[in-house]
């Protein structure tokens, strides 16, 4: 038996787990249209390789990586590009992003896939499919999984099926069903990374995952441990798996990586298996479909498929008066239904004002200290919220603000009712924003100091190529005066000289000109000139007569 | 009493020479302070201030010849960071100089540009690229959004437009609780 870590804070609410997890996974329809946003992962976006009216088969790449920490992109199904533009996505800004709209054909037609064999693929070749199969973290950062996979000194793989927030149950669901690949999944990223350990961690309410895995990872590798977890929201952060299962804790400003341990989603790890031994690029997901509905489950939906559509498959309430995508603890509350399932879309909750009743009005913080018991990050919650509520945003910094992992732990306990992580996202995209600025104003200011010297460069080669050609016309002056007299000629001489060749200069320059003139023209051109003054005077006579 | 006048004599050379050798030794290269104004000002470039530019307005703060509320970029929170900084009473922007704008960039209607190189020569940041008789363009990334390009041309084709909300400028906004009517 391993022995397990605790990790401070942390709270236990209710569950809400055994709604979804009653009626097996189903899969989704087909949409009439898919919307698949361009941009699914953090970093760059890739680039977009199909137009407007192009075919494409099912798991075709519709848009391929560049640099940055881009990953692929795939059509869902075959079908036809009706159209590249921007959609509403799944943002809590509810902005738009440049999405591309493909109307399925229904045939499902699979492009060519390429399966590899992990055993005989070099570690280069095979991130290199992670990344063209377009795999990112599926517990909701959306990491691409490529950069992750490139870690050297890794000592522990864990494999995240922690799943600690209330009613999502989709790891629950692909645990139970899919136990091979991910097994399958996490032993490929155990070789590539050169682990010694793989475990996977999961929360101990979900005794039939812990079971279908247990037997998964019997059947592949005796090696593998699957390590039930005590039930404490956020379990599952990847912070507080780490440091529940190795006691490793990770200090501010390092990743796990540093410590010799990296931690993939179950998910992801299923993802893997999928893209490397079958080929197939990741194109669909399990997404809970819970709350306020007739028939919570857990579907397997393509991404791109729009959420009203997904939503009716469930039949919600009639009392329902908003949808939040991810979790109730960390999701958002989704600005327009039309959004596409994306990548890291994880579950979809119909809110009630019975199951969530509306937040009751923030009462002053008493500073009671239940948010700093809480804090799984051990910060100091209500002075961060503090700093950030009076804009002091080099305070919050201070107090380590981008440790906070935004949790909703504080906010959950708090007896005043205080929305405490919206202040500590505010702050945060403010600093950020702040650091944006002062980065394009150093840089503004850079290149306004090389355009100053540029200036002060270009004039100052001016004055040397003018002073050099003075000199040189001196030279020449001296010379043909020195061939014209004997003697030398004095300063004055030299000005008249330079005044007499200028004026010779300008005369030559105006004797063509005087071609033109009247009255040095010869006998021939002036009888010209006559000859079609009278045609002129002829055909204006004509025209007048006409009119 | 003159040994005395002689050792304190004495003294004061010696500590006068220790003095005048650090101050050659350490010497501080430009004035901290104005490096310090000049990081908080945004460096448009923009001479909106009256000076040419925003180091110069720095120094020009740094003399106690300008005022802290003349950089209509900076806006509010620029002059709150230089109240701050010299420990001056905060006073809002000054009219004279201008209003604070939301950030823009200069656009320029390429099928009316003439290629007349006028605002190349006025942009302070480099970040139109042109040559004489060719089509000229902006480099957004680049442009601060000083408008000065904007008054030399002849054809009047350049526009200063606000940089729309995208998902890499969005930001969180203040919690403020909604006021609803009850019931």
């Amino acid at each position: 038996m391993r022995r397990l870590f605790g990790f401070w804070g942390g709270i236990k609410p209710d569950s809400h787990k055994n709604e979804s997890t009653r009626l097996p996974v189903a899969k989704a329809p087909l949409p009439s249209l898919l919307t698949v946003p361009l941009r699914q992962n953090a970093g760059a976006s890739p680039r977009i390789m199909v137009k407007a009216g192009d075919p494409v088969l099912k798991g075709q790449m519709i848009a391929a990586p560049e640099d940055g920490l881009s990953v692929a992109l795939h059509a869902p199904t075959s079908g036809h590009v009706r159209a590249i533009e921007a959609r509403a996505i799944a943002h809590p800004s509810g902005l738009a992003g440049i999405c591309a709209i493909i109307e399925p054909d229904g045939a499902e037609r699979w492009v060519e896939l390429e399966p590899l064999d992990a055993a005989r693929t070099s570690p280069e070749q095979l991130r290199r499919r992670l990344r063209e199969a377009g795999l990112v973290g599926m517990g909701g950062a959306a990491f691409p999984s490529y950069v992750k996979a490139g870690g050297t000194a890794i000592d522990t793989l864990i494999i995240n099926g922690a799943e600690c927030e209330p009613w999502i149950t989709c790891d629950d669901m692909l645990m139970r069903t899919r136990g091979e690949d991910i097994v399958g999944g996490a032993i490929m990223l155990r070789e590539l990374l050169g682990a010694r350990k793989l475990l996977i961690g999961i929360e101990d309410n979900k005794p039939e995952a812990i079971a279908a895995m247990r037997a998964a990872a019997t059947r592949a590798d005796p090696g593998l441990e699957v390590v039930a977890v005590p039930t404490r929201y956020p379990a599952g952060g990847e912070k507080q798996l780490i440091r529940v299962l190795t006691g490793l804790e990770i200090p501010y400003g390092k990743l796990p990586s540093h410590f010799g341990v990296q931690c993939f989603n179950v998910g992801t790890a299923a993802a893997v298996h999928r893209a490397v031994s079958r080929g197939k690029p990741l194109i669909s997901r399990l997404v809970t479909l819970t709350g306020n509905v007739a028939e919570p489950r857990n579907y397997e939906v393509a991404i791109g498929m729009p959420v009203n559509e997904l939503i009716a498959l469930a039949h919600p309430q009639a009392d329902t008066d908003r949808y939040l995508m991810g979790g109730p603890m960390m999701g958002f509350a989704l600005p327009d239904l039309a959004v596409p399932v994306v990548k890291a879309t994880n579950c979809i909750i119909a809110a009630s004002p019975t199951l969530f009743p509306a937040p009751t009005p923030e009462m002053p913080c008493i500073r009671c200290g239940a948010c700093a018991q809480a804090c799984p990050a051990e910060l100091a919650p209500y002075e961060l919220y503090w700093f950030a509520r009076s804009q002091n945003l080099g305070k919050c910094q201070e107090y380590h603000l981008f440790d906070c992992i935004e949790c909703g732990c504080c906010a959950f306990v708090c007896p005043s009712r205080i929305r405490l992580v919206d202040y500590y996202r505010y702050a945060k995209s403010s600093i950020r924003a702040r650091e944006k600025d002062k980065l394009a104003a150093d840089h503004a200011r850079e290149r306004y100091e090389f355009r100053l010297a540029r200036e002060e460069r270009e004039k100052q080669d001016k004055a040397a190529k003018l002073a050099a050609k003075a000199a040189e016309t001196k030279a020449k002056l001296a010379r043909a005066s020195a061939g014209d007299e004997s003697a030398p000629a004095s300063e004055s001489d030299d000005k008249k000289a330079l005044i007499e060749a200028a004026m010779a200069k300008a005369r030559e320059q105006t004797t063509p000109a005087l071609n033109t003139d009247v009255h040095r023209m010869t006998a021939e051109q002036q009888a010209q000139v006559t000859v079609a003054e009278a045609r002129h005077a002829a055909a204006t006579a004509t025209a007048a007569k006409d009119t | 009493m003159i040994t005395a006048l002689l050792v304190m004599a004495l003294g004061a050379v010696l500590l006068g020479a220790a003095l005048g050798y650090a101050a050659v030794k350490f010497r501080v290269e430009g004035d901290p302070l104005v490096e310090k104004i000049d990081g908080i000002l945004p460096q448009t470039q923009c001479g909106q201030c009256g000076y040419p530019g925003c180091r110069p307005y720095a120094q020009a703060i740094a003399n106690g010849d300008a005022d802290i509320n003349c950089c209509p970029p900076g806006g509010e929170d620029g002059i709150r960071k230089l109240a701050d900084l010299l420990g001056r009473e905060f006073k809002p922007l000054s009219g004279e100089h201008g209003v604070e704008k939301p950030k823009s960039v200069a656009v320029i209607d390429e099928n009316v540009c003439i290629g007349c190189t006028l605002c190349l020569q006025a942009c302070p940041v480099d970040a139109i690229v042109g040559a004489a008789k060719q089509m000229h363009t902006v480099i957004a990334p680049q442009c601060t959004g000083c408008e000065l390009c904007v008054a030399p041309c002849p054809v009047d084709c350049i526009a200063m437009v606000p940089i729309a909300e995208s998902m890499d400028s969005w930001k969180w906004k203040y919690p403020v609780i909604e006021i609803r009517k009850a019931a």
